[in-house]
């Protein structure tokens, strides 16, 4: 199938619309149905995708508005294919996870619908615009979710999270249209093609500019640490489901937006500026960390970790060299699922009990031994224990900028540490010690519909921690392509230095 | 003894006044059959109207480009043309929204469809003629009839609104002429492009550039009141709230169309020669139009006050493409008002049908927010469309609004007014607040109970306008080529 692309992204759309006629009662088959087709479809994508290729593949091209050079392009390499694959999984699981007592099922599953179509669309876009469009669209849906199925205050966090985001993203579009006037006073065409744009070698000046101008666009998405403020709302306020789907896939795309646009079009630039960079992303490690070990909220815990989290991949892409982008990557896809878990889990919990407060809890444990566990292994994973996902991320990430600068990287290291104290008090506080609280002594463990969400999840952490080859390796291949390609285009002495390809491919020249 | 002076037919070139005159024809059509017979049924007349409009239409459509007839006073170039179109584009989708289940009394009068005609003729007047006495002619054409149709709706509020408007436009209409004389005054002619030839011998006199600016300050003011720029706008937000939704939408889009074309010509003329104190004129006012108006827009407590500012802030939005003098930016300008018509008419047509004969929710405002709550519950296929023509309003894509946006802010990052661009961006992040605000209100909050609401005003002509403008703000990504192709065809073939 040579347009699964299109398939992937106007499946959920036509089901979102279909789904409206679907009567109230079989709404969540229906949902689920649609999701798990979804989900094979990218499975196939991965499986019909050449592992040894790291340029694009499965490439669309159909011109939408010629005249000013806006084309319908679709695209696939190593560095999105996984993050699709993820995409599709956390909504699949989302879906399957939805409390029984939710209201307006219907409405919700068709929000999650077009929201899959966003999501999707944003990653395999290779039109500026095109991506700009699913990128904004993204936000309509995820308004809705939080606002309507949010909390206490659920207004507020959700008009927050979409101005935010919108201010964002306008300043990055000036940017775009700027290389795109760029573009065409040298090639004397209008062009939002990437790979047209990535031919373009621009002055240091102007890509010192334009950097910011997408920096402002994606550091708001992932977020970076002035402009976080949005985050703990958002996942404060938002249902379970909308706040899996924000921690797996939203979050990715800025930093997605990292590695494929400021990467590769401002090699010079962002070389330039890693040390800002990396400060802001030690910031965020570290005080978000003992942000989140004040938290009296689990939610709020796992909000803040996410942004601790962020941080190490933030490190990870302005390594500039294979080891720290493709571990970067990996660390997106384990994040993604790692902490989408984490969100259903302590939904599980709110489900019972309606608080999310640490202080209500203690000694589950003993009431809920499956729970225990499978919130156990995550929680490991997420801190970074050995043969699970999260650490061949991080450490990977890591060890890519430790090239750059052992000293930053050591500050970086403290996400590992951190981690462990406000998980590991988080679990302490929440599983062991007596049961004190009368309520909690009749919780019921995990029901069929919950393990169906989470063993998955568990056994695809526990998988790519033990042999993370099947998912690195097509990763890799991209990014050293693209590291090659950002090492041919830069400019600057310093560049050229900081920006480290693979010997292989060194020696190959 | 004087000679008679003899002037052939064909030198005359009427068909280029064929458009306006199928259109007054029309008009004195519909006055005399109401003088035949009384009592016919509004429905006529809004049938008719549509006809003599599509006629009007097509006697456009078929004008060649770049002529002049009648005395050189009427200028037929592509940018007349495609402002008549989108004239009457606009005019065809206003007229049926009088077939409302209420009933509303001035639409039974057939005077008002035959002054709706006139007032077409007025606008399609003053953009098919760089001659400024021609151009005034049709301003007070247009204009004299549009008091008299918003005073028609009948209710205190509309005599307000007719009257504050009356004003307000004499008195820009003062400034119009002060302005056309100190045109004349310093180059004995009325028309623009005998003016720019004179302007371009005296550019290098001494002391010219007071009276030159002067004169495009005072032409500036006329504009800025009709355009309905900051400061200029204080009549906006009363005439539009004034006025029936229909009626406000119609303001929003055809006089300012037409008062744009008129800027384009006489400004567009200063900016040609490089008179760069005019041009700075042009952005201030676009700037603080487009930020002053988001603000006070926050603040309303009405619908349709609020989309009065905003139509403030969008005029003021591509008010600041005037500034930058290329083919690109005067392109942006039509294809920005050809998407705005259609989702702004949308957006007050909605109104229109939620309308009751007396406000049902507020004291004062007929269309406050708090009447849409929860209109996903009461209404949910009413509610997606108004959410679609919000989120066209804000610019988020796929909608129609979006591709206009971004023509425009590209063509200002073109012209090399990034800062501008900036400007543009962060408006529409504010922007998108007020809108959003309506959003949260049918979306996000549960519905006023007791007072059953929505769709008092329905009827199967209001929801078919309504359908085509949610069609085309949904699906205009595909027409925007041919569009896009057509428009920078039309703008540079008339020498902008």
């Amino acid at each position: 199938m040579e347009n699964i692309l299109s398939v992937l992204i106007f499946f959920p759309l036509v089901a979102a619309m279909l789904g409206f006629v679907v009567k109230k009662d079989s709404i969540r088959v229906y949902g689920i149905t649609v999701a798990a087709i979804e989900f094979l479809l990218t499975l196939w994508l991965w499986f019909s995708f050449d592992t040894a290729n790291g340029g694009f593949q499965f490439i669309e091209f159909v011109p939408l508005i010629s005249d000013f050079g806006i084309n319908y392009y679709l695209g696939v390499d190593g560095i999105s294919l996984f993050i699709i694959v993820m995409a599709a999984l956390m909504t699949l699981l989302g879906i399957v996870a939805l409390g029984e007592n939710i209201k307006d099922l219907k409405n919700m599953i068709i929000t999650l619908l077009f929201l899959e179509v966003a999501m999707i669309g944003v990653f395999v876009s290779l039109d500026a615009i095109i991506f700009y469009l699913f990128w904004e669209f993204s936000l309509v849906p995820m308004l809705y979710i939080i606002g309507a199925w949010g909390g206490e205050k659920r207004l507020y966090a959700a008009i927050k999270f979409f101005i935010y985001t919108f201010a964002g993203s306008l300043i990055m579009l000036v940017g775009m249209l700027y290389i795109a006037y760029v573009y065409q006073s040298v090639a004397g065409v209008w062009s939002f093609s990437l790979t047209d744009w990535y031919a373009l070698v621009l002055p240091i000046s102007v890509q010192k500019w334009l950097f910011w101008a997408f920096f402002l666009g994606f550091a708001i998405k992932v977020p970076m640490f002035p402009f976080h403020t949005w985050l703990p709302y958002a996942h404060g306020q938002a249902p379970t489901v909308g706040s899996v789907i924000l921690a797996a896939v939203l979050l990715k795309m800025g930093t997605y937006g990292f590695v494929r646009f400021s990467l590769p079009l401002f090699p010079d630039a962002s070389v330039a500026y890693i040390l800002p960079v990396a400060v802001i992303a030690i910031i965020m490690i570290i005080y978000t960390a003992m942000v989140a070990y004040a938290q009296k909220d689990m939610k709020q815990v796992i909000a803040y970790s996410s942004i601790s989290h962020m941080g190490v991949i933030m490190l990870g892409v302005f390594a500039m060299n294979p080891e720290g982008i493709t571990g970067s990557v990996f660390f997106m896809l384990s994040h993604g699922l790692v902490s989408g878990a984490l969100f259903l889990l302590v939904g599980v919990i709110y489900d019972r009990r309606h608080t999310k407060m640490m202080s209500e809890f203690g000694g589950l444990a003993s009431v809920m031994p499956k729970y225990a566990v499978i919130f156990g292994i995550i929680l490991m994973a997420s801190v970074g224990l050995p043969l699970t996902m999260g650490f061949v991320g991080e450490y990977l990430s890591l060890a890519g900028f430790f090239k750059v600068s052992p000293v930053l990287t050591l500050l970086g290291g403290f996400s590992i540490i951190l981690g462990a104290v406000y998980m590991l008090s988080l679990y302490k506080k929440s599983f062991f010690g007596p049961v004190t609280k009368e309520e909690n002594k009749k919780l019921h463990d995990l029901t069929g519909r919950e393990l169906a969400a989470l063993v998955p999840l568990v056994a695809i952490v526990i998988w790519l921690g033990i042999y993370p080859k099947p998912v690195l390796v097509p990763i890799d291949n991209s990014v050293k392509a693209l590291v090659a390609f950002m090492d041919q285009k830069a400019q600057t002495p310093e560049a050229k230095r900081i920006i480290h390809v693979s010997r292989s491919t060194k020696e190959a020249k | 003894m004087l000679q008679p002076i003899h002037v052939s037919m064909a030198s005359l070139n009427l068909i280029t006044l064929s458009p306006m005159l199928v259109i007054i024809g029309g008009a004195l059509l519909i006055l005399i059959i109401d003088l035949i017979k009384k009592d016919l049924h509004k429905s006529l007349y809004v049938m008719l109207s549509i006809l003599i409009l599509f006629v009007d239409f097509g006697a456009t459509l078929s004008l060649g480009i770049n002529e002049r007839g009648f005395f050189d006073v009427m200028l037929i170039d592509g940018v007349s043309v495609v402002s008549q179109l989108l004239i009457l584009i606009a005019s065809m989708l206003f007229v049926p929204l009088a077939l409302t289940s209420k009933r509303f009394h001035e639409f039974s009068y057939p005077e008002f469809f035959a002054l709706f005609l006139f007032m077409v003729a007025g606008f399609q007047f003053m953009v098919a003629s760089d001659n400024l006495i021609l151009i005034f002619i049709g301003l007070e054409t247009a204009s004299l009839a549009l008091y008299t149709l918003i005073a028609m709706h009948n209710t205190p509020g509309s005599h307000e609104a007719a009257i504050k408007y009356f004003t307000m436009g004499a008195l820009a209409a003062g400034f119009f002429v002060m302005g056309a004389a100190v045109l004349y005054g310093l180059t004995g002619a009325v028309e623009l492009y005998d003016i720019a030839k004179v302007f371009q011998v005296r550019m290098a006199e001494p002391g010219i550039s007071i009276p030159l600016i002067g004169g495009a300050l005072l032409l500036m003011v006329a504009i800025g009141f009709k355009v309905s720029l900051m400061p200029f706008h204080l009549w906006t937000p009363d005439v539009y709230e004034g006025s029936s939704a229909p009626m406000a939408g119609y303001m929003s889009i055809v006089p300012k169309v037409a008062m744009m074309v008129v800027a384009m010509r006489i400004l567009g003329l200063y900016v040609d020669m490089g008179v760069e104190a005019v041009r700075w004129m042009i952005i201030i006012l676009a700037v603080v139009t487009m930020t002053l108006s988001n603000m006070m827009a926050l603040v309303q407590e009405d619908v349709k006050r609020m989309l009065a500012y905003s139509s403030i802030s969008h005029a003021g939005f591509v008010m600041a493409a005037l500034a930058l003098d290329t083919t690109k930016a005067y392109t942006s300008i039509f294809l920005y008002y050809g998407l705005f018509l259609f989702t702004n008419l949308g957006a007050f047509t909605m109104l229109w049908i939620s309308r009751r004969k007396h406000p049902s929710h507020h004291d004062r405002y007929h269309h406050p927010y708090i009447k849409f709550s929860g209109l996903i519950h009461t209404a949910p296929m009413a509610a997606v469309i108004m959410a679609v023509f919000m989120l066209s309003l804000t610019g988020v894509p796929p909608f129609s609004l979006f591709w206009g946006k971004l023509y425009v802010i590209s063509a200002t990052v073109d012209a090399g007014y990034i800062w501008l661009a900036v400007v543009m961006g962060l408006n529409s992040a504010i922007a998108a607040y007020y809108y959003l605000k309506l959003i949260v209100y049918m979306f996000l909050k549960p519905p006023v109970q007791g007072v059953e609401l929505i769709g008092a005003n329905k009827s199967k002509p209001l929801v078919v306008i309504v359908g085509i403008a949610a069609l085309f703000t949904t699906l205009s990504v595909f027409i925007i080529q041919p569009l896009l192709s057509y428009l920078t065809y039309m703008v540079s073939v008339s020498g902008y």
